[in-house]
């Protein structure tokens, strides 16, 4: 969480690695490996997933069809055989149905004329489908009505696991009464300020970003 | 140019003309070409596609005998079999390769019908053209098959020089699809002239697959001539030649609707032209355009769409679109939408685009996983279905499909 401008957007698209963000200094490690020196692709293909804040129109691609090359490429990484067409389609049916999309989206290009809220909801359903096991969810909350939050929600409740990680960059507690998190960091101008769990996010929202006492670099 | 100069590029055609007999109207039309000579820079038509190279070249006309290698060529590999064609070689039709239609025969009188006779390359193949694929389908009946007009080079030692001709009527009411196929190895120059004659009523699909070798020339005018209420769609897939160049001209009538489509790649440092027509005479015309476009390497093309809206041509609604996507730095399009209207009541819209490949869109898919080569490739196809979806036949879609 953390206020405007904070870097909230900023980090998730380092750790996806967006090329139009220089890393000047620090380091990026998951699980041994140094996330910097990955193209995107190979960050993708070793379980890191990024649902977009402003899920990108892909005209003349149509889901079906970028879901298959995406899954087969991250199985073949993975050294897992490619799905066949029926297998394929059967994981995606039984996804669709927990993010209660239509399947004649499946047909549709990529997010070419999706709602804002069924863009959000097919973030949600290719992190189901791709099974990543770090994944970052930057806003996926804003904009959305109560019912699409629900069911992102949902979603997202259904797919905490173990074996997966996942970061939600937040304005907002709203989303936190349907997702419960283990913890939140509060980010202010490029840093984590303050670490907690759930009742951090509830002390944000009753007395604002401004009225947090956090711990500033000089303060240490 | 200096009179010598002109004297010498055109020498060979005069030789060739002189070798083999033809009939009056043959000389009047290749008399006028010598007159004209190849046009230059100076002629608006021709600003961005330079001649000079086909200057240079040292063409002879084509020999039969290589007709019978044609078969082993590959070169009709892929393309959709069991339908009813004409195959020539060379120029020289080739009865062993093609398959028949009652509605087919050798065009015996090359004279063009409809086109504009003023035009060098017109004047060129109604100076040449000997024989060419004639399909007349007479009133009201119904060819649901498309009907393929293929013409194969295959030069041997020397660079050769053949003038495809083709004449498609149409007749009232009636209905027919026809692909024309430009398809070749090495060195030479192809001169093609089609007119299709579509009656009132009549429906025609027109299919322009050109995927001429790395070092032909390729120049060829498609003119339309439109009765009443017709409805003529065009799709031109231009994917080979070191120089190609297609001009299509449609002349509409009352009520008529056409549609001129096309997809143009280029790459290396081939140079694609293409160069279109539509001309609304009468009242309650249509006519829909969208040119796509994809160029790489040094490659360079032209697009020039013309719509003419004459003054009795009132409620006309035309509509033009030019979309380029440009792959590299160092190649080039020009890109001109030319509207003369001279009627008030009519509807007329333009649009030309010029980008590069989205990096946001690049990004996306990468960041689900999928490689950079995959990501361009899948964003390149997409742009250019749009095109290709539209043919209707799927043998032919899967055929277009390959060379994108």
């Amino acid at each position: 969480m953390g206020p405007n401008g904070s870097g909230k957007s900023t980090l998730a698209q380092v750790l996806a690695g967006r090329d139009t963000y220089v890393v000047t200094d620090g380091s990026v490690t998951f699980d041994g490996k140094n996330l910097l020196e990955m193209s995107p692709e190979d960050r993708a293909r070793d379980g890191v997933f990024m649902a977009f804040q402003y899920p990108v129109e892909i005209p003349g691609v149509s889901n079906l069809y970028f879901l298959k090359a995406a899954l087969n490429q991250i199985r073949k990484s993975r050294e897992l055989p490619e799905l066949d067409a029926m297998d394929f389609l059967n994981v995606v049916k039984e996804r669709m149905k927990l993010m209660e999309m239509d399947q004649a989206l499946l047909n549709r290009p990529v997010n070419a004329g999706f709602s804002g809220g069924e863009k959000k909801r097919n973030e949600i359903f290719q992190m189901a489908v791709l099974e990543p096991r770090l994944a970052i969810l930057d806003e996926t909350d804003s904009g959305l009505d109560i019912d699409a939050l629900k069911i992102v929600s949902r979603g997202v409740n259904a797919l905490r696991s173990p074996q997966r990680s996942m970061i939600l960059v937040t304005h907002y507690q709203r989303l936190l009464n349907y997702i419960q998190p283990d913890f939140v960091h509060v980010l202010s101008e490029g840093k984590i300020v303050r670490s907690g769990g759930k009742e951090l996010a509830l002390e944000l929202e009753e007395r604002g970003y401004a009225g947090l006492e956090w711990e500033t670099a000089d303060a240490r | 140019m200096p009179a010598e100069a002109v004297a010498r590029e055109l020498a060979l055609y005069l030789d060739a003309f002189e070798r083999t007999e033809h009939s009056e109207a043959q000389r009047a039309a290749f008399e006028r070409f010598l007159a004209a000579g190849f046009p230059d820079e100076h002629d608006e038509d021709w600003k961005f596609t330079s001649l000079k190279a086909l200057a240079r070249m040292n063409f002879e006309p084509a020999d039969p005998g290589y007709a019978a290698d044609a078969g082993e060529s590959g070169l009709l590999a892929g393309l959709p079999g069991k339908t009813p064609r004409m195959v020539f070689v060379n120029g020289f039709f080739a009865p062993f390769l093609s398959a028949g239609s009652a509605m087919l025969e050798n065009l015996r009188d090359v004279q063009p019908r409809y086109a504009d006779s003023s035009k060098p390359f017109i004047l060129l193949n109604a100076a040449f053209a000997d024989g060419g694929a004639l399909l007349r389908v007479p009133a009201r009946a119904v060819v649901e098959q498309p009907i393929y007009f293929i013409y194969l080079s295959i030069p041997g030692e020397r660079a050769t020089f053949s003038t495809p001709r083709n004449l498609v009527v149409v007749e009232e009411g009636a209905q027919a699809s026809i692909v024309e196929c430009y398809l070749g190895t090495g060195s030479y120059f192809t001169n093609a002239l089609t007119e299709i004659s579509a009656g009132d009523g009549a429906v025609v699909e027109h299919c322009k697959i050109q995927r001429e070798s790395e070092e032909a020339f390729h120049i060829s005018t498609v003119w339309i001539e439109q009765g009443r209420d017709s409805v003529v769609t065009s799709r031109n897939f231009a994917f080979g030649g070191a120089l190609a160049r297609t001009e299509i001209v449609a002349r509409l009538d009352q009520g008529s609707e056409c549609t001129l489509n096309g997809l143009y790649l280029a790459d290396g440092a081939r140079h694609v032209d293409t160069r279109t027509t539509i001309d609304h005479a009468k009242p309650h015309g249509t006519s829909h355009e969208l040119y796509k476009g994809i160029l790489d390497g040094r490659s360079s093309a032209v697009f020039n769409g013309k719509i003419l809206v004459r003054p009795d041509a009132q409620k006309t609604d035309a509509k033009q679109i030019n979309k380029n996507l440009v792959l590299s730095e160092e190649a080039t399009i020009n890109t001109k939408p030319q509207l003369e209207i001279f009627a008030d009541d009519v509807r007329c819209t333009h649009g030309a685009t010029v980008g590069q490949l989205d990096g946001e869109s690049i990004f996306y898919l990468r960041s689900r996983g999928i490689g950079i080569e995959e990501a361009r490739r899948m964003l390149i196809e997409a742009f250019a279905r749009e095109i290709i979806d539209g043919v209707k036949a799927a043998d032919l879609r899967e055929y277009l499909g390959r060379f994108l």
